[in-house]
């Protein structure tokens, strides 16, 4: 299968992660992955877009872009979101399970534990004021 | 999407359905405090035959209805959930707190069961 990429920009709203969760299953059809892996890859995009949206601009979608960007190169898929937004503080408490700043809004703090058990690899970089880039990857075809 | 709701051996049965995100539980959420709130039900019974999506907001979901249960001295059950659904309640350490049931018949055995405790 040839290499590809695809670019998404999203406005910052909740109805907006169903269709980035869509487009990685779309992308990911050529590749022939199993069910469980586009499970596991839609979950993955779903908490870091979800994250953006919710922590990096606390809800306020006016003028407020989520990037996605999709990458295979030979079986390995490279996930990067990326928002312009608050930024994290302190990225290793963040990591912690049930580590949360919402916890008013039932949210449990395991977003990032989601994310590192369902992906091979991943990495966060942030900067307070400047906004907050996920980047994870996955194996395609591991479990075949 | 949506959600039903009724009430069966003074438990409060919620049959979710579609994708548990950020955006569709708020309003399952609000639905079924909303019907608690009314009901004199001690248990919460929530069926995941029809949820078609999960991630950590449906835990944060499913956390909060435990507490509301248990304000109340009594339980929450799931039943019905899918493969990446009960991956999901094992990373999360959910196993320990709440009860997972097969169908809904079993989860209202066991929490009929502790009704009187
Ligand atoms: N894109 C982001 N911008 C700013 N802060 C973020 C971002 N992503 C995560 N965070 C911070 O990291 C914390 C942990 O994130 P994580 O996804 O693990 O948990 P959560 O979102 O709080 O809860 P859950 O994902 O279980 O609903 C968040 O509470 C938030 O403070
Ligand atoms: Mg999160």
């Amino acid at each position: 299968m040839n290499d590809n990429f695809i670019k998404l920009e999203i406005e910052a709203k909740s109805e907006n992660v169903s269709l980035a969760r869509v487009v990685a299953a779309g992308f990911l059809t050529p590749w022939d992955a199993t069910v469980g892996e586009v499970t596991d890859i839609k979950t993955a995009i779903s908490e870091a877009v979800t994250n953006a949206i919710i922590h990096g601009y606390a809800g306020a979608a006016d003028s407020s872009i989520v990037t996605m960007e999709l990458s295979v190169k030979e079986n390995i898929l490279s996930i990067k979101i990326s928002d312009k937004g608050v930024g994290i503080e302190d990225i290793e408490s963040a990591k912690e399970p049930l580590f949360t700043t919402k916890p008013e809004m039932e949210r449990s703090g395991l977003g990032f534990t989601v994310m590192e058990s369902f992906m091979d690899d991943v990495k966060i970089e942030s900067n307070p004021g400047a906004g907050t880039t996920v980047t994870m990857t996955r194996k395609l075809g591991a479990f075949k | 999407m949506g959600l039903q709701i009724d009430i069966q051996n003074r438990v409060l049965v919620a049959n979710l359905s579609g994708e548990m995100d950020h955006h569709q539980t708020e309003r399952m959420r609000a639905q079924i405090d909303a019907a608690f709130e009314k009901s004199s039900c001690r248990h919460i019974l929530l069926n995941m035959a029809e949820i078609t999506f999960m991630d950590s907001s449906g835990i944060g979901l499913i956390i909060g209805r435990y507490k509301n249960a248990e304000k109340r001295g009594g339980k929450l059950a799931l039943a019905e959930m899918s493969d990446p659904i009960a991956r999901l309640f094992e990373i999360s350490g959910l196993a320990k707190i709440v009860l997972k049931t097969v169908t809904v018949t079993d989860a209202l055995l066991v929490l009929g069961g502790t009704q009187n405790e």
